[in-house]
């Protein structure tokens, strides 16, 4: 039974680093979001390099991470430091769509009813995009889940240890019990946040 | 209340607004008359400072409204437009109550003041308070829009082609309360619309912009007689 409690700390490891990863993905693609939509001619740039990012094969990614000083090395902070990087650009991308595709003229009344600016983004730009946000919160925490079983390559831990691993030694077994974990979380990832997304919807 | 001097609005070469000089008298119904691309909507958004002329003053109660805190401004200028724009995410009873909750008015005071709107345009309230916009239909979408313009008691309200959307019958019947009650309150109102029959219907006075011109101001009862190319085209589709 240690094998079982093995896979059970991994799978928290692993669960643990997503959430890390696709936080601070959300916190800092969000806030991105919002400031492109106020500027438009940014919008390319910053769109074309999460674009980029996403298209870096992963394992490479990790491995060009490595030699960085200060952000690079082995570890799980370099792991997470990729895992962000590919997570970035579903929250970004969705903020931006949400809440450029408010009614315009849901918009103007707001502004003719002598709303600030902040008061329209909170009350009503955000309640209207947080479907779309959330959609794109779900496909970057679906991605990273897979993504995070090559954080193994450079000692990030998690369930693609075991897979690293039974690659290595061709045991199916190893890599079926790295495997099967991962989709259960992405599935019940999958699940829950869409749920969650049907609840929070006002529409 | 709200005047125009010698107004002017262009877009690089194109010019949309020439020389609008026009004085909306406190009280009164000024109804925007012209077709698509007349200016009409674009003089009306300066009013609550959504477009600043690029020459000429807009005065609002004699105050320019470059000088304006255009928040406050806004504030006191009920707006309606023919999308209504009510927020999807809002009940009814909070789309009303929006206004008055930015002024910081008691939350009691609001409901009060929501329920009053509700009934004075025949929605019963209790029916409608917790409905959500896409609930409603076309026309009680739109009287919502106008309770919510309403919702704060702003002196000034601008209605830019209101009820264009709505089918004959609908906006026949909104016309009709939109006259009992602006006969009632006593607000100073633009009303633009490209409907010759609506503008005389519920102007006191129409005001006919033609290709960013003003070419007349007359009262519906001489508006038959007026002359000029573009008042008399208006004459014509009336016909």
């Amino acid at each position: 039974m240690t094998q079982f409690g093995e896979i059970w700390e991994a799978t928290l490891e692993h669960i643990g680093m997503v959430l890390i990863a696709v936080g601070i993905a959300s916190a800092i693609g969000i806030a991105l979001g919002i400031a492109l939509t106020r500027r438009p001619g940014l919008r390319r740039w910053v769109l074309g390099f999460a674009g980029v990012m996403q298209t870096v094969p992963s394992l490479a990614l990790f491995g060009f991470l490595i030699p960085i000083p200060f952000i690079g090395g082995i570890g799980k902070r370099t792991a997470i430091l990729a895992l962000v990087l590919y997570a970035l650009l579903p929250v970004l991308r969705n903020t931006l769509t949400g809440i450029l595709g408010v009614d315009p003229a849901v918009r103007e009344s707001a502004l003719a009813m002598g709303m600030t600016e902040r008061q329209i983004l909170w009350e009503v730009e955000l309640p209207l995009a947080s479907r779309m946000i959330l959609a794109g919160i779900r496909v970057a925490t679906v991605t990273t889940i897979g993504t995070a079983t090559i954080a193994a390559a450079i000692g990030g831990g998690g369930l693609g240890v075991f897979i690293f691993r039974g690659l290595a030694s061709v045991d199916s077994a190893q890599i079926l019990a790295g495997a099967i974990p991962a989709a259960c979380i992405a599935l019940a990832a999958e699940g829950g946040l869409g749920w969650i997304e049907r609840k929070l919807s006002p529409l | 209340m709200v005047e125009f001097r010698d107004v002017s609005y262009r877009i690089g070469a194109k010019q949309i607004l020439s020389h609008l000089d026009l004085a909306i008298e406190a009280g009164e119904t000024l109804v925007l008359l012209g077709r698509s691309g007349s200016g009409k909507t674009t003089a009306l958004k300066m009013v609550n400072g959504l477009i600043m002329p690029t020459a000429g003053l807009v005065l609002v109660e004699g105050k320019p409204t470059t000088e304006w805190n255009l928040v406050r401004l806004r504030r006191r200028i009920g707006y309606v437009i023919q999308d209504v724009g009510l927020f999807p995410h809002f009940t009814v009873a909070q789309n009303i109550g929006l206004v008055p909750r930015l002024e910081t008015w008691e939350p009691q005071r609001i409901a009060r003041r929501t329920a009053e709107l509700l009934a004075m345009l025949d929605l019963p309230p209790e029916q409608y308070l917790h409905r959500y916009p896409r609930e409603l239909s076309g026309g009680q979408r739109q009287r919502i829009g106008v309770a919510r313009a309403l919702a704060a008691d702003p002196p000034v309200l601008l209605f830019d082609e209101p009820f264009g959307a709505l089918d004959p019958v609908t906006r026949h019947e909104i016309q009709q309360q939109f006259l009992r009650i602006s006969r009632s309150l006593g607000k100073t109102a633009i009303f633009v619309t490209h409907d010759a029959r609506e503008g005389m219907l519920l102007g006191r006075r129409i005001g006919l912009l033609s290709a960013g011109r003003l070419e007349t101001v007359v009262e519906p009862a001489g508006f038959m007689q007026a002359r000029g190319a573009e008042v008399e085209a208006f004459q014509a589709s009336l016909a």
